[in-house]
């Protein structure tokens, strides 16, 4: 499909993006938490896609290519948003020290309250450095393999795992005291 | 090998996506069997990765499909079609 696009059947782009048009979205409301914004990443994301298909090569695969174009206009508009942004990051830096509580161990099965935990996830995951949230949102959430979140990011497969780690230890680190607090709260007034 | 805490915690996303070796997977479990602590800490994380997966279930906002292709039409027809580039 991608020779016919360039072969000028234009029209054929259309229903080469179709299966990606969901997880590019996702790619870009996972970064940005606002469906509007996201929107528009992913309009931008599916134009630059086709302006530049020619430069596509096929040892990349075409979603990881797609992907990381919608990472890096997500990104683009993240700072232009919030100059601040931590994206700097030291590989070599010391384990991170996860939270050592024991009072939350249950996934809860109300909705509501895996709602809020979710929210909490979602809080703490936009305050992690940038560079950790990229891969932890590529590998959690929009299900790539390490390989792919490499091409993806253009970093190494072990960067990628250390990245992954320890975006999940600084994750825990954070929420755990606030989960057990949330669970605590239902035990003591179970029948509320 | 007797593993401490310390070295548990940098084997835990290893432990979560069954990439430890068969060894090191056998004592990560032997210290887990005996520390309520780490097995919390391997717990909690294994919960928040399923809860973040719940975001991967969601309704696309009605109407997206159709303005996206509404707004690569327009596009097109500003642009040149993409011809194929050397490496």
């Amino acid at each position: 499909m991608i020779a016919e696009v360039l072969a000028g059947q234009t029209e054929a782009f259309h229903e080469l993006i179709r299966p990606y048009e969901r997880s590019v979205y996702l790619m870009a409301l996972s970064m940005l938490r606002n469906e509007a914004e996201a929107e528009d990443v992913a309009q931008e994301a599916f134009i630059k896609a086709y302006r530049n298909l020619g430069r596509f090569r096929s040892e990349a695969r075409f979603s990881t290519w797609l992907i990381a174009i919608a990472l890096n206009e997500a990104r683009a508009r993240l700072r232009r948003k919030l100059p601040g942004l931590t994206d700097s990051i030291d590989d070599t830096d010391g384990p991170v020290v996860p939270a050592q509580l024991t009072d939350w161990r249950e996934i809860p099965s109300e909705t509501l309250e895996r709602q809020e935990i979710r929210s909490l996830i979602r809080r703490a995951l936009d305050q992690l450095p940038l560079p950790y949230r990229e891969v932890f949102v590529l590998r959690e959430i929009e299900e790539r393999n390490v390989k792919e979140t490499a091409e993806t990011l253009g970093i190494t497969i072990a960067s990628v795992k250390m990245r992954l780690h320890r975006a999940r230890m600084m994750l825990q680190k954070q929420l755990a005291p606030q989960l057990a607090s949330v669970s605590s709260k239902r035990r003591r007034f179970p029948w509320f | 090998m007797v593993l401490n805490c310390r070295h548990v915690w940098e084997y835990i996303s290893g432990y979560l996506d069954n990439t430890l070796d068969e060894q090191t997977r056998a004592d990560v479990e032997r210290h887990l069997e005996h520390c309520e602590i780490c097995s919390a800490i391997l717990d909690s994380t294994r919960n928040i990765l399923i809860l973040t997966a719940d975001d991967r279930v969601f309704e696309l906002p009605v109407g997206y499909s159709e303005r996206l292709h509404a707004r690569l039409r327009e596009a097109m027809l500003k642009s040149p079609p993409p011809e194929p580039q050397s490496p």
